[in-house]
């Protein structure tokens, strides 16, 4: 009889996840990214950049479009996302705090989400800095807000990608300069993919080379093209590599 | 409270647990004494669900530690041996989030943590950030994350490890305090820590248990096993490796007198009169013969050595 309750129990546990855990992990990630200098650097870094390519790229086409300039910043993003990343769980895991989280009655689906929130909303929160460009074009020339709307839409899924992609990384090691590298490894490699799809454009796998490169997905949303496929691109790549996360860090028990 | 039944760990071809059986009571404070790397730490991994077994089964008040993964973990608060505790954060910001992670409301966790930080000592540090805080004080922050949710169970690796002797002291209290009103289980390579703290006492090295019981019940069970200080007179250096060769004898140490030595013999074989006869043949004069009752830490030793020499 108490199986059967401990079973319904256990359904309800996956079906759902206790957010106030999620909330506490998110709420704690967050405290620590904002205890440590690592998230103001990678902000500055971010902007310093950001800013950089929107005034010089302003300057020379003087166009009122957020196209080249997030184009541009996402090869910062590139950099700046495995650094975000890099210590979710290869932190816990040298300071043996993962010894606490997986040992508390948290599910690993449950820190899984509550860090990637944190690390997700670290991300807006610095993209909303970035939302003084559009502002400076509203103010100063006539802008197209359809483009732009897709543009921040494209660029958060992408980040939003690249982040999944690092904590993946760092769910492997317990050495954060390896998390950084491996999650910088396989994002350059879903970049550059794109780049042989030049070469063989029209035979199978030229088109599927082209299609999971992570960048060529980015440029139609720039151009103010929302695709259904695009979409679908981005959000399957979150979810695959948060399934690996999780996966990932189940395995490590055995 | 737990039951452990033919647990075994292999790291690769080291096997860190060898079919391991033991159960704790509801109340007990049960110390695991062994050397470094006997397997306590896998133990308490394995009952408080960091690790998988690679064979057998342990529950927690009744629940699978694999099966029914979270209702067990629901039930214990744990200290690893790394004191899990992170720098950034203040000692009251720590203890909400772990509440949080044991399913305590924020109300609950309000409710509950002044009475733990008074009861763990660290109520005056509250608002410092653990990284700026000392060993013995993050130890007493671990310990009151442990204690935080009010579990059934204690898990406390190495508790004392890296303190210094006053800190010892006030954790070793805390903890026997602590073991009135929670089942408690400690793991220590140092032997006074356990025969002070516990009441019972399992020895377990190389991944086995090798002893169980009482303090007084393990010094019992190697009566008939004494260590015998013998001290002859004009035996010249030939002594030590003769005593040796008495079937049955499994060291030999030099005493503190000239000519003594302490011989330990295997379990139920009395050697006395063996080396009566070995005295008469090489016909040297015995000043003193007598038995030499073993303390816990005689018991600790003869335990963890026997299985040296058994493998």
């Amino acid at each position: 009889m108490s199986g059967l309750k401990d079973r319904y129990r256990a359904v309800a546990d996956i079906l759902a996840p206790s957010w106030n855990k999620v909330w506490a992990v998110c709420r704690k990630e967050l405290a620590v990214y904002f205890a440590s200098p690592v998230a103001y650097i990678v902000a500055a870094v971010f902007l310093l950049f950001s800013g950089y390519f929107f005034s010089i790229i302003l300057s020379i086409t003087r166009e009122a479009s957020l196209r080249l300039l997030f184009q541009n910043v996402a090869i910062v993003m590139l950099l700046v996302a495995p650094m975000l990343t890099m210590r979710l769980f290869a932190e816990e895991r040298k300071l043996g705090t993962f010894e606490l989280l997986v040992t508390s009655p948290l599910r690993i689906s449950e820190l899984v989400a509550g860090k990637f929130l944190g690390a997700v909303i670290l991300f807006l929160a610095i993209m909303a800095v970035t939302l003084e460009y559009p502002l400076i074009l509203v103010v100063y020339g006539e802008p197209d807000w359809g483009p732009m709307a897709a543009t921040y839409l494209g660029f958060i899924l992408m980040g939003t990608a690249f982040l999944a992609i690092g904590m993946f990384a760092s769910s492997l090691t317990d050495n954060q300069i390896v998390a950084v590298v491996a999650s910088f490894g396989i994002l350059l490699f879903l970049w550059i993919i794109g780049w042989a799809s030049d070469l063989i454009p029209s035979t199978a796998i030229g088109m599927f080379v082209r299609s999971i490169s992570i960048i060529d997905r980015f440029e139609s949303f720039s151009k103010g093209v929302i695709d259904t496929g695009d979409l679908a691109y981005y959000l399957s790549v979150i979810g695959t590599f948060i399934f690996l996360t999780i996966r990932s860090l189940d395995w490590r028990r055995w | 409270m737990i039951k452990v039944n033919k647990l075994s760990r292999r790291f690769g071809t080291t096997i860190a647990l060898d079919e391991v059986s033991l159960g704790v009571e509801k109340g007990e404070i049960v110390g695991l004494l062994g050397p470094n790397g006997a397997g306590k730490t896998t133990m308490m991994r394995i009952i408080t669900g960091y690790l998988a077994p690679t064979s057998g089964t342990a529950t927690v008040a009744g629940f699978d530690v694999r099966e029914n993964s979270l209702e067990a973990r629901r039930r214990i608060g744990y200290l690893p041996e790394t004191v899990p505790v992170y720098s950034e954060l203040t000692v009251r910001e720590y203890l909400k989030f772990t509440g949080a992670l044991h399913d305590l409301s924020p109300a609950q966790i309000a409710e509950k943590i002044g009475a733990c930080m008074e009861r763990t000592g660290v109520a005056g540090v509250s608002h410092r950030l653990i990284g700026h805080l000392s060993k013995g004080y993050r130890q007493r922050v671990g310990l009151a994350q442990a204690l935080l949710h009010d579990p059934e169970l204690l898990i406390l690796d190495e508790p004392t490890v890296g303190l210094d002797p006053t800190q010892v002291v006030e954790i070793r209290g805390l903890i026997k305090e602590l073991s009135r009103s929670h089942t408690v289980i400690l793991s220590s390579h140092i032997l006074p820590e356990v025969s002070h703290i516990c009441s019972r006492v399992i020895i377990i090295d190389r991944g086995r248990i090798v002893g169980v019981g009482t303090q007084e019940e393990l010094e019992k069970s190697l009566k008939g096993a004494e260590i015998i200080a013998v001290q002859f007179k004009n035996a010249g250096p030939g002594a030590e490796e003769a005593l040796r060769g008495i079937p049955g004898v499994h060291g030999v140490r030099a005493g503190t007198e000239p000519e003594s030595f302490l011989v330990e013999s295997g379990l139920g074989i009395d050697i006395r009169e063996e080396i009566f006869n070995l005295a008469v043949a090489r016909r040297w004069p015995i000043l003193e013969m007598r038995v030499v009752s073993m303390g816990l830490e005689e018991v600790f030793h003869r335990l963890t050595r026997q299985e040296e020499a058994a493998s």
